[in-house]
């Protein structure tokens, strides 16, 4: 296998070098091409997204609101929130890897719409410029979940603006939402039957359905907003005749469910990586196949425990918090079934397999905290505290990010052809575990003790927590800077991959690293079941001694 | 489940469009007409704007977005649609419903 880069060198022919002018890029319809672009704009939102974390954490090293005004200090965290979830979250891992694998990992050439996948790139960097525009021309300050009637009558910042630019950048996901599941269920390989698909593309699959069925909800109800504010028609204000908890009810009928888009294709990920490093199919395959499907049901039927605390009536109440204990058991289904695929494995401890231990132990914690907050009882206490702060952040970083970073690394040498340094890749993801508790463990604490989200002053005696929460920060930037230097690095640098540097299972190991343009020399024809490490081991040993994997057959 | 699309390209006659076109614009007049009914914002007056206009978008997917013609997964996606509209009426108006059964001090 690995005779193809041996034998033709770097002159191969590959989706990389296909066309190297700007315009090639920019008009490419080639799925893996906009894979890349998306990489280079979540990379960059992130960023942004990152900086403004450092500067909430800067400020809140000291009790007084010293550092910023107040108003400031409200924009800041908002165009936090926004840029984390619209610009980098939602479309991190479906736009960047998605896009690269679906089609791969289907046996197909392309998606099934390559031009309406480009627009998506473009939806989006409209949507990104837009609200970019918004931040640098006084920002927004209604927190990212754009409340009425503070939002729609009081707030005099950037409001209309930056919902223009969510409203955009959610067409950018319904277009690829729309894009996976018709490929996935018309281009799939011969003999790629449904129960064949590997769990990264039911993964997908199921947060496709979220994606179309919720987007098209917060779209217009944004829009609301903005048809209030501009020409004060009376929907969600009290004062105009509005009902701003009818904005919560269809704000939250997207947003929770959004929580999975997050999540669920960190979840995928997750599913691929553990098999190959444990060298072991994946434990019932079917359960945690349907636990995703389940996951993107049941998951529209929870919304309301955002707002027990807000005048819902608490007998929805009552309803919501049970929906919301159920929605919790496919997620433990996956966690059983990951940690049972690891039991009796030959785990390899590379870069990819320490983030996805890492994601186990904070996703049950992040999860676990989500109960804490479903119970009626528990949540008046903990609502709108540090403790949902933390809560949430144990998923979306500690799941969704390590999930991405797991991702990243194990499918880079896929995207680049070459393999990223294993020693410092490791030390990186050590650094971000490390310093992504240190700086959200103690808000459990801060949220339990009653500190309030989103205020700048505090007593004094919180402050020892704050620092640490603080200093924890300043370590996951570090933990974050060092992939984009590496990565960048082995760009040029890197050992040759070949095809199969993981002795991996799955299509988009049977093709070239970095794959030529449509993918596949002829149409890969699918004849066993997926994960299939038990059946034959290693039988697509690598060569060039690229630190590539050996595990023991 | 190959790469070559398996779509049954339907021709639908120009006819059907124009058709279909003349329908909208007879219920549009009729929505501007049963606003200037005597006693509109009545409920029965919202009852019949709602029927119009859910006839009028039954129209737009089942010809302009080829609904009708489509195969049974388009069926099930088009439908799942409408499912998911009806989970948030109902657990919306789950809310609306009984937020007064229990009495609040202040409250009417
Ligand atoms: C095990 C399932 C989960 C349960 C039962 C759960 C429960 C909750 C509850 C009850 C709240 C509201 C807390 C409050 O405002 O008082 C909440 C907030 C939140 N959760 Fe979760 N959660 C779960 C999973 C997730 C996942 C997977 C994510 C993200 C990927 C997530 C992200 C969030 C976010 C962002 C908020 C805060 C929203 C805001 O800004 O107000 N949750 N969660
Ligand atoms: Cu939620």
């Amino acid at each position: 296998m690995s005779v193809a880069v041996a034998k033709h060198g770097e002159v191969k022919h590959n989706y990389l070098n296909a066309g190297d002018t700007v315009l090639s890029w920019l008009l490419t319809t080639d799925h893996k091409r906009i894979a890349v672009l998306y990489l280079v704009s979540v990379t960059l939102f992130f960023a942004v997204g990152g900086l403004l974390a450092l500067l909430i954490r800067l400020e809140l090293l000291t009790p007084q609101g010293d550092l910023m005004t107040s108003e400031n200090y409200n924009r800041v965290f908002t165009m936090h929130g926004v840029v984390m979830i619209f610009l980098f979250l939602i479309p991190a891992i479906p736009a960047v890897l998605g896009n690269f694998l679906v089609p791969l990992m289907v046996g197909a050439r392309d998606l099934a719409f390559p031009r309406l996948n480009l627009a998506s790139w473009y939806v989006y960097m409209a949507g990104g410029l837009i609200a970019t525009w918004a931040m640098v021309n006084g920002g927004v300050d209604t927190g990212w979940t754009f409340y009425p009637p503070y939002s729609s009558s009081y707030s005099t910042s950037q409001v209309t603006l930056t919902i223009i630019g969510a409203f955009l950048i959610g067409f950018s996901s319904i277009f690829t939402g729309i894009n996976f599941i018709v490929t996935i269920h018309k281009m799939r390989a011969p003999g790629l039957t449904w129960f064949r698909l590997p769990l990264f593309i039911w993964a997908h699959y199921a947060t496709s359905v979220i994606i179309v069925l919720g987007t098209p909800v917060v779209a217009i109800t944004l829009l609301l907003v903005a048809v209030e504010r501009v020409f004060r028609l009376g929907i969600f204000d009290p004062a105009l005749g509005g009902d701003p908890i009818l904005f919560q009810h269809l704000f939250w009928f997207y947003s929770h469910p959004a929580v999975y888009i997050m999540i669920l294709p960190a979840m995928g990920v997750i599913s691929e990586v553990v098999a190959c490093f444990s060298r072991k199919r994946v434990f019932g395959y079917h359960f945690v196949a349907f636990s995703s499907v389940a996951i993107a049901v049941i998951g529209f039927l929870v919304w309301g425990h955002h707002m027990f605390t807000t005048g819902q009536s608490v007998y929805a109440g009552m309803v919501f918090s049970l929906l919301s204990f159920l929605v919790a058991v496919p997620s433990a289904v996956k966690v059983f079934n990951w940690t049972a695929t690891m039991y009796k494995g030959h785990i390899e401890f590379r870069a990819p397999m320490l983030y996805v231990m890492g994601f186990l132990g904070l996703f049950v914690i992040g999860g676990l905290t989500g109960l804490f907050l479903a119970s009626l009882a528990t949540d008046i206490h903990l609502q709108d505290t540090y403790f949902v702060v933390a809560h949430f952040h144990y998923i979306m970083v500690g799941g969704t990010i390590f999930g991405y970073l797991a991702g990243l690394h194990f499918w880079w040498p896929k995207m680049t052809g070459r393999m990223y340094p294993e020693g410092i890749a490791k030390l990186a993801a050590l650094i971000i575990f490390a310093g992504f508790n240190l700086t959200f463990l103690p808000q459990f604490v801060l949220g339990y003790l009653g500190m309030p989200r989103r205020y700048h002053w505090y007593p004094e005696e919180w402050q020892m927590l704050h620092v640490m929460s603080s200093a924890g920060a300043a370590l996951l930037g570090i933990g974050y800077i060092l992939p984009v230097f590496y990565l960048l690095w082995s760009l040029r640098n890197g050992a040759l991959a070949g095809p199969n540097p993981w002795g991996a299972t799955g299509l988009e190991w049977k093709t070239d690293s970095p794959p030529i343009t449509h993918n596949f020399e002829e149409t890969p024809i699918v004849t066993e079941e997926p994960y299939a490490y038990e059946n034959h081991h290693q039988q697509e040993e690598v060569a060039s001694g690229t630190g590539a994997s050996t595990a023991e057959a | 489940m190959t790469n070559g699309h398996d779509t049954h390209s339907h021709i639908v006659p120009i006819k059907v469009y124009l058709l279909v076109y003349v329908a909208l614009l007879v219920l549009l007049v009729a929505t501007v007409g049963a606003a200037y009914l005597p006693g509109h914002h009545t409920l029965l007056n919202n009852v019949i704007a709602l029927t119009i206009a859910v006839i009028k978008a039954v129209l737009v997917i089942l010809y302009f977005m080829h609904v009708r013609y489509s195969t049974r997964l388009t069926w099930l996606w088009a439908s799942a649609g409408f499912f998911w509209l009806l989970i948030m009426f109902i657990l919306t108006l789950g809310d609306y419903f009984t937020r007064h059964w229990v009495p609040v001090l202040g409250w009417e």
